[in-house]
């Protein structure tokens, strides 16, 4: 119930945090939300001996638009995405997303950055930013870099960020045309992590066809997966109910879940498939106003 | 560590071991113990406080974090010996039984009542979602913030006709 | 909305309650906010494995870590003849563990320090050299006869525990022989924990000056703890101050003696300062007792047009490391021979098997008076299924087997005298309210249209209010209890009962019913409980138990404060005794209009002018030993809808019809439902606590073993019949765990329905989703 005693250092800069995490390598842990990190510590499943709270740096916090892009600053909590209704028309899974993650008062400190190089495999952000084709932006003592998301998630609870590699925003690509998203979840009870969870994102062209198809996997393997197959299927189809069909049956042949008190991995494939299925017929109805025909 | 934090209104300064969870520092060095601990996976909510004027789960933030900012808890509710309209709800609604969930309850309510001063029952269920309650079922709890924000909405309502009514007697 | 507590004869009116002004301010005082001088803290050292030797223990360790002033094993308790602790099953078990531990999160040793923190890190210094023996996690595979034996400190070599049975065997098997129609079904009553939101703990506080034990503990019975404290630790009962302070939720949780407590007295005895030890989440779910486990076997003998003739039930009860089952002494299957439920069963055989396996002991009647919640379960399961079988509405068949309202008192097969009940009553309110005839034109739309709903019935009997004293005990003491009322000249009432309320409400129940009988508002009455130095001695609150007998001792206390008052008042009416007139607020004069005297005036009167040799003062105290048991009844319906493409099911509308006799605050009275109601729906949706075959616990803290919040909980609908207990003083019943009782089956009965034209016949609980996509899958029915 009490984490181990740690030194404690709040730096007020990225670099002096980057400076700090070179010190003390992996003997250090960045705190941000702390929502995943101090509970951890508290059972004392974590404990290290150095925390480095970035809560001080100013310029991890808020979000803006630039160079199409929008850079969600490494502070951004998930309750700020799910009100920011600004961001609703371009970007509507962030909202779609947030809401589904643990209970308010969590969504109220734990933050989206944080969430990601926590790396759990039922991060609802995790399948959320496969689906966006986000990136990461990381910062070190050689300066910065972006990751592609399907590079950095790399095994259970670890990514391909370098120890002294702080991630300070995530990137995630501004839609060129009509855009709509879906979020499906099964959770054992209101704040659970998932059981299954499929993020759908779907951006049309001109003709109303799927210009930029993401679908992420969450809770079904040992990182959060692109339905690549399923993808592909989509990519330059309208959609109508023989795609929805196609795509959905897709979807669970990138999946990778595993049995456990959540259920088998027969269930979880087979919930990936209906909420594909129900995402992509509720993303037609929004876009289209119905489900298309060939 | 040294630490500035206002509770409550109320400026305290401490000196705290970075390991001291928030919750334990309001309970054990400030003495407000209203605030509870119920669980050890940021599960039960019935820690919730404000942290600058957001519910947040005090088991799973560092009182050295709370450095610099505002803390409020159920002890703060009340003002000028005046229950606030949530407990006075929460009372009238027999929206608590052991009473164990209610201050972590109440500051959820009121971190919702903040940002949404009219909210439907489900948004009044989302919004409570991160704090269990195992003795009434939620049941009356919906009711007592509905009830609530109806007299906040209410209490409001008199201040704007008041400012309406000596608004008219200037002109 | 609550009324003013300040009306006169408050009894049945929805007043606000008297506990709630602290607790909505936050100053509530539960263990974890008592706070002493000089106070130290203890942590617990628990096993990681279900069942090994523990060759060494290196404490050395922790005994060099900063601020740690003590740390104890099980051998040091061994030397002071307290390494194992009575249960109030009959059994022993292991304060801290010596020779083995025989489940995971056993106590193995403790640190006490100066902070939580300095305790926890010194915990983890303790070094513990353990060497796995092979363990047993499955109660059939325990009776097997190559089976380890688990525990060596008993004399018989076998974990089998007992076996316990009631009921007629030949009369049973002779009408099975000849029935028509026999159902038969294996049903599980999966493992859960009450996991009251408030973790158990206690402040042991020995002051050797004043040669006296104060324990601030978590607990739903004090004066039994400070007994068995007594006769634990030898300190003589009367140097033991047992204080429970606030409770944050008890629900048969904080029955028990926990090893916790007894661990922190020792430490407080050997150091002089308090020592607080309180449980993290994890400790309370995977250590302290759990509840239910049974798994059981019912079979129904009937007639083909769905009289039922006989009941069959045979049950093995994993009870984990050590029996710790709360129940009273005789009956170490509780009272599960209720089994036969709200049916009029001519003859019924009931068999239980209680067995040891590596996992935490148990079990507590979780918000259950001693294993009805199984029982009811159980036959309202079967019933069901013996509907299915006959294509009988399940309403109909209930209907049919009912006990009448005229043969109450009702003598059932098993040896319970029922006090009162009119269950077609019960059931055609709820049938009616809930538009039982529109939903099943419903029901058969929907499935014409392959979508799968359900609607699910359970009309329970339940047996609470345990005694009477002649049949209960708990470690031998008589299962009476007991009020004690005191006027203070100004009229006003200081009221102590036996009991321990956990958020029932007895602060404002109890007043109520003393304001009732005395003539005096609620507000003039302040309720103590749970202080054994000042409260007169009583078994605690469990069981549904708090209103049948400190409720009846609070109304006969007060009658008894009224004979004397009597008096007094004749005395200030100058009349006779027999013409004083009761009125129910006042007394007055027979034949003479306008002379009448409040209880208030009598009460200044017992201390200011008494008659000729009466003795002053007016306060009485009443040990209520119960004639019989009281059975609250109801009806229960579930209306449920099944997502195909998940499995989910969603209780769309759930009513709650109880008959819980007269009562005393109804709004309370309709908390108390909802609350069990939320119970009854996790336990049938969510709850289990599962052991993989090494016994590790897969469901320790509230990620896994799952609460439902405020998004998951349905929508509650409550009504009632009123059948008075004709023997409470009252003519109430208690109700706090009638919902939970009754409630599982209506949400299983809801879901089999749905799935009934598939041929599904029972599903065992938790329904999670995915059993229900199984049997959608088996089915080829998808999305």
């Amino acid at each position: 119930m009490f984490p181990n005693a740690f030194k404690y250092e709040a730096p007020t800069s990225v670099d002096e945090a980057v400076r700090l995490m070179t010190e003390y390598g992996y003997d250090s842990k960045v705190l941000a939300g702390g929502q995943s990190l101090l509970p951890m510590m508290k059972l004392r499943i974590a404990a290290p001996a150095v925390l480095i709270d970035v809560n001080g740096i100013q310029d991890l916090k808020g979000w803006r638009e630039a160079d199409g892009k929008l850079r969600i600053g490494a502070l951004v909590r998930h309750a700020e995405l799910e009100h920011a209704s600004e961001l609703d028309d371009k970007y509507p899974l962030l909202s779609r997303t947030a809401r589904w993650i643990a209970d308010p008062p969590i969504r109220n400190r734990g933050t989206v950055c944080g969430s990601l190089v926590h790396a759990d495999p039922g991060s609802d952000w995790g399948a959320a930013m496969i689906a966006l084709r986000a990136e990461v932006e990381v910062q070190g003592t050689e300066g910065n870099r972006l990751i592609p998301i399907d590079e950095f998630f790399v095994d259970t609870f670890a990514t391909s960020l370098n120890e002294n590699e702080l991630a300070v925003a995530v990137h995630v690509p501004t839609p060129g045309g009509p855009v709509a998203a879906r979020y499906m979840k099964l959770e054992r009870r209101a704040g659970d992590f998932a059981i299954a969870a499929l993020a759908v994102h779907i951006v049309l062209d001109s003709e109303g066809r799927v210009a930029e198809g993401g679908i992420g996997i969450g809770a079904c393997g040992p990182i959060p997966l692109r339905a690549t197959k399923a993808e592909e299927a989509l990519i330059g189809q309208p959609i109508t109910e023989e795609t929805i069909a196609t795509v959905s049956r897709l979807v669970p042949e990138d999946a990778d879940p595993a049995d456990d008190l959540r259920g088998s991995a027969a269930y979880k494939r087979d919930l990936l498939r209906v909420f594909a299925a129900r995402a992509l017929r509720e993303i037609a109805e929004e876009l289209h106003g119905r489900v298309g025909n060939e | 560590m040294n630490i500035r934090v206002k509770v409550n209104g109320r400026l305290y300064e401490a000196d705290v071991e970075p390991r001291t969870l928030l919750a334990y520092f309001l309970r054990e060095q400030l003495n407000l113990t209203g605030t509870h601990i119920g669980c050890d996976t940021t599960t039960c909510g019935a820690c919730t406080v404000l942290f600058d004027g957001k519910p947040i789960k005090s088991c799973t933030v560092l009182a050295v974090q709370a450095d610099g900012h505002e803390v409020m808890t159920v002890e703060g509710l009340e003002s000028n010996g005046q229950l606030h309209p949530l407990q006075s709800a929460f009372w009238e609604d027999h929206a608590l039984q052991c009473g164990y969930c209610t201050p972590g309850m109440l500051m959820a309510a009121y971190g919702l009542l903040q940002t949404n001063p009219a909210p439907t029952d489900e948004e009044i269920r989302e919004a409570l979602s991160g704090n269990i309650c195992r003795c009434t079922g939620y049941m009356n709890i919906v009711k007592a913030v509905q009830n609530a924000a109806r007299q906040m909405a209410g209490e409001n309502q008199e201040v704007i006709e008041e400012a309406a009514v000596s608004g008219t007697s200037t002109d | 909305m609550a009324l003013r507590q300040t009306e006169l004869r408050p009894m049945g009116k929805p007043i606000g309650r008297k506990e709630d002004p602290r607790l909505i301010r936050g100053k509530g005082h539960y263990v974890d906010d008592v706070m002493l001088p000089n106070m130290l803290y203890l942590c617990i050292v628990r096993s990681p494995y279900a069942h090994a030797r523990i060759r060494r223990i290196d404490t050395s360790a922790a005994l060099a870590a900063p601020g740690v002033k003590l740390v104890l094993t099980g051998e040091d308790l061994a030397e002071m003849n307290l390494a194992w602790m009575p249960t109030l099953a009959g059994d022993q078990q292991m304060v801290m563990a010596t020779g083995k531990v025989l489940f995971q999160y056993q106590e193995v040793a403790a640190v006490v320090a100066e902070t939580r923190a300095q305790a926890e890190d010194a915990a983890q210094l303790i070094e513990v050299d353990y060497e796995p023996l092979p363990v047993v996690a499955d109660p059939f595979q325990a009776l097997a006869p190559d089976a380890p034996i688990l525990r060596e400190d008993k004399e018989k070599k076998s974990n089998h525990i007992f076996h316990w049975e009631a009921g007629d065997r030949e009369e049973t098997e002779a009408l099975f022989r000849e029935a028509p129609v026999v159902v038969k079904q294996n049903v599980r009553f999966p493992r859960v924990h009450p996991a009251p939101l408030e973790p158990c703990g206690c402040v042991s506080d020995w002051d050797a000056a004043r040669n006296k034990l104060t324990l601030y503990v978590t607990s739903q019975a004090p004066h039994v703890h400070r007994t068995v404290l007594a006769m634990v630790s030898g300190l003589p009962e009367h140097q033991i101050h047992v204080i429970s302070p606030d409770v944050g939720g008890g629900f048969g949780n904080k029955v028990p003696v926990y090893s916790g407590y007894v661990v922190a007295t020792v430490a407080s005895l050997k150091l002089g300062v308090p020592v607080k030890w309180i449980e993290t989440r994890t400790e309370n779910i995977a250590s302290s007792h759990f509840a239910r486990d049974y798994h059981m076997t019912a079979e129904i003998a009937a007639r083909e047009d769905g009289t039922v003739l006989a009941l069959r039930v045979k049950t093995v009860a994993d009870h984990g490391a050590f029996d710790a089952a709360a129940d009273p002494s005789k009956f170490p299957a509780g009272l599960f021979s209720i089994v036969t439920g709200s049916y009029d069963f001519k003859a019924a055989f009931v068999e239980v098997d209680g067995v040891y396996t590596n996992k935490a002991p148990g079990g507590v009647a979780y918000r259950c008076s001693f294993r009805v919640t199984e029982a009811a379960y159980l036959i309202e399961r079967v019933m069901d299924i013996l509907a299915q079988r006959l294509k009988m509405d399940p309403a109909e068949l209930r209907l049919k087997n009912f006990i009448r309202k005229e043969q109450f008192p009702y003598h059932s097969p098993t040896g319970w005298v029922y006090d009162s009940g009119d269950y077609e009553k019960t059931l055609k309110l709820a049938l009616e309210r809930i538009g039982y005839e529109e939903l099943r034109k419903e029901q058969a739309e929907k499935r014409a249209r392959g979508e799968l709903m359900g609607i699910g019935i359970s009309t329970f009997t339940e047996v609470v209010g345990a005694g009477p004293a002649h049949q209960f005990d708990i470690v031998g003491i008589k299962m009476f209890d007991s009020a004690q009322i005191r006027f203070h000249p100004t009229g006003k009432v200081i009221a102590r009962l036996g009991v321990r309320h956990q958020g029932q409400g007895h602060e404002t129940t109890f007043a109520q019913i003393i304001a009732e009988e005395l003539g005096l508002s609620a507000d003039d009455v302040l309720i103590e409980e749970g202080d054994t130095d000042t409260a007169p001695y009583g078994l605690g609150t469990y069981a549904s138990r708090s209103t049948p007998t400190a409720g009846g001792a609070a109304a006969l206390c007060a009658r008894r404060i009224r004979e004397k008052a009597r008096k007094i008042a004749a005395h200030l009416l100058e009349v006779g005794e027999d013409d004083v007139v009761w009125d129910g607020v006042a007394f007055s004069a027979k034949g003479l209009p306008g002379r009448a005297v409040s209880m208030k005036d009598v009460a200044f009167a017992a201390y200011t002018n008494v008659p000729e040799g009466m003795e002053p003062g007016l306060e009485a105290t009443y040990y209520y030993n119960p004639p019989n048991l009281t059975f609250p009844n109801g009806a229960y319906i579930a209306v449920v809808d099944i997502d195909k493409g998940t499995g989910t099911v969603k209780v769309r509308r759930f009513l709650a019809v109880d008959d819980c006799g007269n009562v005393i605050n109804p709004m309370i009275v309709e908390g108390q439902v909802h609350g069990g109601l939320t119970e009854g729906f996790a336990i049938a949706f969510m709850q289990d606590i599962p052991y993989d075959a090494d016994g590790n616990c897969l469901a320790p803290n509230l990620m896994d073993y799952l609460v439902p919040t405020s998004v998951d909980t349905p929508r509650w609908e409550t009504d009632r019949t009123v059948t008075p207990s004709p023997h409470h003083p009252i003519g109430a019943k208690g109700v706090g765990e009638s919902p939970n009782v009754g409630s599982p089956a209506a949400f299983v009965n809801a879901v089999v329905d749905a799935l009934s034209p598939l041929g599904v016949e029972h599903i065992d609980m938790p329904i999670f989703p995915w059993k229900v996509w199984n049997i959608l899958r088996e089915h080829g029915i998808t999305e």
